[in-house]
């Protein structure tokens, strides 16, 4: 079983199926916060739902809006499994940390430079920042 | 992190409200992520968060309120959704403009001053010279370090107020001298005096630098003075297309005495040298459509100032305008125009008045997507992604000329 260690903004568990946004992205202007969908023109993953995915982003772009996109995903239940990041970023996690406060709920997230997961991969998370690789459940 | 023993005994809810507690966890959960070491005490907050994203920030903010959280320093409101004065014009649905509401009220309760301007430093918000604040809303962070000196980062959603409530801010980025340096020069020698002297030459100069220099800090030469809004357009500018939060302007701004004070001292990395076809080409990517028939005018991006109202009242003489004209601009402002019955004369011409909030964060401008002639490079990055309508870039004389004859009319002589 391969493994990573990731250093950790925010503790949590998860295991769950990966989303890689091959494009940078904000979530504000980026992401429904209605839907969970990619809405950004052009982006690879247009369309596709960050609801219930491990997230890989390897680049962020920074609207400091998006802390208010990431807290109304965890409202209406549509926030990622976990969030893996490729750089240290506090605007998506300080809404992590607001849903917590509201008693919403939470997600792991992670940053790992240059993260090598492809969409469809099996990760599980844990508490110390260690992903593992799972088989997928296809093969 | 080291933290005093004031902020240990907030954070631990030893002493404060439990919304005081919050803003703290926040806070400090937000500089342990920046990798800050410590906090650095502020002297003000401008708050971007009282604009409405969705119902989860209007309850988080009751919330805070609710358990007692008050700004520790004086903080001034960005825009909300709403013009308060006159709340029909903003066609958010009922249920949503019921909550974009609460949230302006929560901040009110929490004591901010309900400025909602998104330049608080023409309403009388002027922290001075190396003075440490936590503002969000970009241009306004870009103003305050690159005019006024002040220090402080971009802070977003939910840390801006959570600085406010706390009075301290993570201590990293443009907090700390060292982080304030340019590390690029662009150099303007090569432009004709004649354009420099332009207003329209700035909001373009700003959408040039943030497409080169992204968040790196550059010293900007060749260019003997500039007004206050000017210097607004072009921090408007590269705020928007990159993620600029200082420019120093050498002779003009105050860190920037001469080139080696605002480099610091070091050699600069890279020293890019503007030639007139990278302005022509900075302007025209401001424009995702060719001139002919518009659809409105939007002015106001930053919000417009006295001095830039009463200019569209100059330029108009008296000829009615053709198309919607949306002036946004805040309270203060209307004010000193309500002095003299300078916003009538306005209305008269055809202005409506977008007081409180903005055209590209609210839905005001017509329902049909169209054409939206604008002289503010912030409102054209934005126009298309929050309102569906297309841009163009024009001179203030040349929106003016053009909302009076209903399609683009150009002035051959500004650039």
């Amino acid at each position: 079983m391969t493994r990573w260690q990731a250093k950790v903004l925010l503790e949590g568990t998860a295991q769950a199926k990966v989303l890689r946004l091959d494009a940078p992205i904000s979530f504000w202007g980026g992401i429904d916060p209605a839907t969970s969908q990619v809405i950004l023109a052009g982006h690879p993953q247009f369309g596709e739902r960050v609801s219930g995915k491990i997230l890989v982003i390897r680049q962020l772009i920074g609207s400091s809006s998006s802390s208010a996109v990431m807290l109304e995903l965890a409202y209406g239940g549509l926030a990622p499994a976990a969030l893996i990041l490729g750089a240290r970023d506090a605007i998506l996690p300080i809404g992590v940390v607001v849903a917590g406060q509201m008693g919403w709920k939470t997600l792991p997230v992670l940053v790992l430079p240059d993260p090598p997961f492809q969409t469809e991969d099996v990760l599980s998370v844990d508490d110390l920042g260690m992903i593992k690789l799972l088989p997928s459940p296809d093969d | 992190m080291i933290l005093s023993n004031v902020e240990r005994a907030i954070l631990s809810g030893e002493s404060g409200a439990a919304g005081a507690r919050m803003a703290m966890d926040i806070v400090v959960q937000a500089a342990r992520m920046l990798g800050a070491d410590r906090l650095v005490p502020v002297v003000s907050g401008h708050i971007d968060g009282c604009l409405y994203h969705g119902d989860s920030g209007t309850l988080f903010c009751e919330k805070l309120a609710a358990e007692g959280a008050r700004v520790a320093v004086p903080a001034t409101t960005n825009v909300g959704a709403l013009n308060l004065l006159n709340p029909d014009q903003c066609r958010l649905p009922p249920d949503q403009r019921k909550m974009a509401y609460r949230l302006m009220v929560a901040h009110e309760r929490m004591g901010c001053a309900p400025s909602w301007t998104c330049a608080p430093y023409q309403a009388g918000a002027r922290p001075a010279l190396g003075q440490q604040v936590a503002w969000g809303e970009s241009n306004a962070v870009a103003f305050v370090n690159t005019v006024l000196g002040a220090r402080t980062n971009r802070y977003g959603d939910f840390l801006d107020i959570a600085c406010a409530i706390t009075g301290r801010a993570p201590c990293y980025g443009l907090h700390r001298a060292r982080n304030r340096r340019a590390s690029l020069v662009v150099d303007l020698s090569g432009l004709s005096p004649v354009l420099l002297r332009q207003d329209a030459f700035f909001p373009v100069l700003g959408a040039l630098i943030g497409r080169l220099t992204g968040e790196t800090v550059c010293a900007v030469t060749g260019l003997d003075c500039a007004s206050e809004d000017q210097l607004k357009a072009m921090c408007a500018g590269a705020a928007a297309t990159g993620s600029v939060a200082l420019i120093h302007v050498v002779g003009v701004t105050p860190e920037a005495p001469d080139l080696k004070t605002a480099l610091g001292g070091r050699a600069a990395a890279e020293v890019i040298h503007v030639d007139r076809d990278m302005v022509i080409a900075a302007r025209d990517a401001l424009s995702l459509t060719c001139d002919g028939p518009i659809d409105s005018v939007a002015l106001g991006s930053p919000h417009f100032s006295e001095a830039e109202c009463r200019a569209v009242l100059r330029l108009a003489g008296a000829g009615r305008f053709k198309v919607p004209v949306y002036i946004c601009l805040g309270r203060h402002t209307l004010a000193s125009l309500q002095v003299d019955g300078a916003d009538q004369a306005l209305v008269a011409l055809g202005v409506d008045l977008v007081v409180d909030t903005c055209v590209v964060v609210t839905p005001i401008l017509p329902a049909k997507p169209g054409v939206m002639m604008t002289n503010s490079a912030k409102f054209a990055h934005y126009a298309t992604g929050n309102t569906g309508h297309l841009p163009i870039f024009g001179t203030l004389g040349e929106c003016v000329a053009s909302a009076q004859a209903g399609s683009v009319e150009r002035d051959g002589t500004v650039w």
